[in-house]
């Protein structure tokens, strides 16, 4: 990423301030409580994501236990804004989050030394026992995780920077929308520094980092410990719209889906989790309204990103770049027309045998019925499972011959292209 | 004047199989010195004991008088001994200037900051630049160093090790897989970039031993046989016996190096 992006980030930006307004209701004069909520949820998570990724992505760590740093930073954001509303702690709010990271990076020093004493997969193991740790520590530590119903706040604890209430959640989403992007500043002017640079060596080559002068285990350990402090800050932003902490939100479950985010977006661009937040969240919101299955569809999606597209979507934009440079975009649009029905049949098929499958069972327990553009689908007639079935293996067998013509045209286009760093 | 390097009766046994059996050497500052032998010598281990990669089994290794057979590989980096790998050893998904850069990264000061923008760093960039220009790699500066070609690969990796500054630096085999030409030039860049330092450097190439070295040590199973001038080990009967047979010469060596 380089000054030419600029403007990428100056549209996301404002995009991301104007779309509350994109959905605001002229008649009642109200902003619509489903984006702003979806949108303040992607703020937390493009933290999330990224910090994940100063883990994944920038020093080749692949931790099991974000969600942990998250967690805490959440539970901690909950007693501090309680002792906040008390008066006891004069903190205004919009500074709580300052509290939320220091919490996560104080736990990140802790498990980081240990964790980060190993690399590649003892440390990852290590990192899985950290959170079934912490898993368990929620349930058995009743005064701080207030065990399976944890623990809950009132964030209009009348101390604010600017004599705000935060009674909408509006506001709130302009709060966790100053901090996502302060985060993600601090996050990438971090990837510009010294420390950075070496945890991007030390993925690369321990070995050779070691021949340099650095101790790649202390790069591994401050890197650890500076993703701990970003995650934090999510997880005080969490609390702060919810809030309520449970379980969740340091159970494994999210730190799966820390790395689904990061992996998605792309691991080998710093604004790749970004973009994986934003879907993911997208998804989360939009999909899982209208299935019952939409974990499924991110499981698959997420299986097919590791066979086929191992850079994230990210990376699959940035493939593109030296072939536009040379001009040849042109001659992959006819390819990547002729692509698009094949992956249809496939996708609808997929989609069909899924939705059909989950009426069979899920559905039918909840006494809901398949709907498809006003028509009731009659899940146990044949004739849905063939046409599902039938597009799904032919869509499959299709995609596969199209996609072998799509190789030779993409082999022909890039052959004497040097590849573009990401 | 002490020695830049000093090895006392050093051993390495793996399990029961000594691979270092009692090497005695002295390596005077400012001198180059080759380490040659036949394969399975021990020569790489040697190096690896003496950079820290792995820990002697007794006596001792020091550097300019102080001792560093017990510090990790990064405490005796920093006390000025630096050392490349017979396997290219780079850090492949970086460009070649960061590559440069991080190599200088700890001797220019900066230690674990992560508050210093490295595009900001003048001088630090400055030096790295430099440093692509002695290596003639200016021309790929942002090329990432995984897909550099190979030479261009070992060239890389000499200038890594002689970036920060190191007064001992260890050339494992800088030639290995080298065509003649690319040998040539490789054996030039060396001699420019490593004016005023030790070298201590592993190698099969006769040719370049003989042209390069001010002293040569002959390690045969983990043992010195010979230590000496070119023309002293040259005529030495151990030497000539035990490692390229009876009529040795310095061109038959080249021959069977190559």
């Amino acid at each position: 990423m380089r000054g030419k992006y600029a403007w990428l980030w100056i549209a996301a930006v404002v995009l991301a301030l104007a779309i509350p307004w994109a959905f605001y209701d002229f008649h009642t004069g109200r902003h619509s409580g489903f984006v702003i909520s979806m949108l303040s949820q992607m703020g937390m998570m493009i933290i999330l994501a990224l910090s994940y990724n100063m883990l994944l992505g920038q020093a080749g760590l692949f931790s099991l236990c974000h969600a942990t740093f998250f967690g805490i930073g959440g539970y901690a954001t909950i007693h501090f804004l309680n002792a906040a509303g008390t008066g006891s702690l004069p903190v205004p709010i919009e500074l709580i989050p300052v509290l939320s990271g220091l919490s996560g990076l104080g736990l990140a020093v802790v498990f980081g030394y240990m964790a980060t004493k190993q690399r590649a997969t003892a440390f990852a193991m290590i990192t899985l026992g950290i959170s079934e740790l912490m898993a368990t520590a929620a349930l058995m530590f009743h005064h701080f995780f207030g065990g399976e119903g944890g623990v809950t706040t009132n964030r209009m604890i009348e101390h604010s920077l600017f004599g705000l209430t935060y009674a909408s959640g509006l506001q709130v989403y302009y709060l966790i929308l100053a901090w996502t992007l302060l985060a993600t500043a601090a996050m990438y002017f971090l990837t510009q520094t010294p420390l950075g640079r070496m945890a991007n060596a030390c993925r690369d080559n321990f070995e050779r980092a070691q021949f340099v002068g650095y101790d790649p285990r202390r790069v591994r350990f401050l890197q650890f410990a500076l993703s701990g402090l970003f995650a934090g800050i999510g997880g005080g932003l969490y609390a702060i719209t919810y809030e309520i902490v449970t379980f969740d939100a340091l159970a494994a479950p999210l730190s799966a889906n820390a790395l689904l985010m990061a992996y998605i977006g792309g691991t080998t661009v710093f604004a790749g989790p970004v973009l994986g937040a934003v879907l993911i969240t997208l998804l989360q919101s939009g999909v899982s309204l209208m299935s019952n299955s939409w974990l499924v569809y991110v499981g698959v999606m997420f299986i097919t990103m590791v066979i086929f597209a191992p850079a994230g979507l990210t990376g699959l934009i940035l493939a593109h770049r030296p072939i536009a440079r040379a001009g040849r975009l042109g001659r992959l649009a006819l390819p990547y027309v002729r692509i698009v029905p094949p992956a249809l049949a496939l996708v609808l098929g997929f989609v069909g045998v899924v939705e059909l499958t989950s009426f069979l069972t899920i559905g039918a327990a909840q006494g809901k019925s398949l709907v498809l553009f006003g028509n009731r689908i009659d899940i146990h007639a044949a004739m849905p499972w063939i046409v599902s079935t039938v597009a799904l293996v032919g869509g499959a067998a299709w995609l596969r011959v199209e996609s072998r013509t799509f190789g030779r045209v993409w082999e022909s286009v890039t052959a004497d292209l040097t590849p573009v760093r990401a | 004047m002490t020695a830049a390097l000093s090895l006392r009766k050093v051993t390495k046994s793996f399990g029961p199989t000594e691979i270092i059996r009692g090497v005695d050497l002295e390596i005077a500052t400012g001198e180059r010195h080759a380490i040659i032998g036949p394969n399975g010598a021990g020569k790489t281990t040697l190096f690896n004991l003496i950079s820290g990669r792995f820990h002697i089994s007794s006596g001792e290794i020091l550097l300019n008088g102080e001792r560093i057979d017990a510090l990790p590989p990064h405490q005796i980096n920093r006390r000025g001994l630096s050392r490349s790998f017979q396997i290219t050893s780079i850090f492949h998904n970086l460009s070649v200037f960061e590559n440069l850069r991080c190599a200088l990264l700890w001797s220019a000061g900066y230690r674990y900051s992560f508050w210093n923008p490295l595009g900001r760093q003048r001088e630090l960039n400055d030096h790295a630049g430099r440093l692509l220009e002695d290596l003639n790699l200016t021309a790929r500066r942002d090329t990432r160093a995984g897909l550099l070609s190979y030479a261009d690969q070992r060239a890389l990796e000499v200038g890594m090790t002689i970036a920060g500054g190191a007064s001992v630096i260890l050339l494992d085999e800088p030639t290995a897989g080298m065509s003649n030409t690319e040998t040539d030039y490789a054996m030039e860049l060396i001699r420019r970039v490593t004016v005023g330092k030790t070298l201590v450097m592993v190698e099969h190439d006769m040719k370049v031993v003989f042209d390069l070295a001010d002293r040569i040590t002959v390690l045969v199973y983990g043992q010195i046989i010979a230590s000496g001038p070119p023309a002293e080990v040259r005529a030495s009967r151990a030497v000539q016996e035990a490692y390229l047979g009876a009529d040795f010469s310095a061109q038959a060596a080249s021959e069977v190096a190559a």
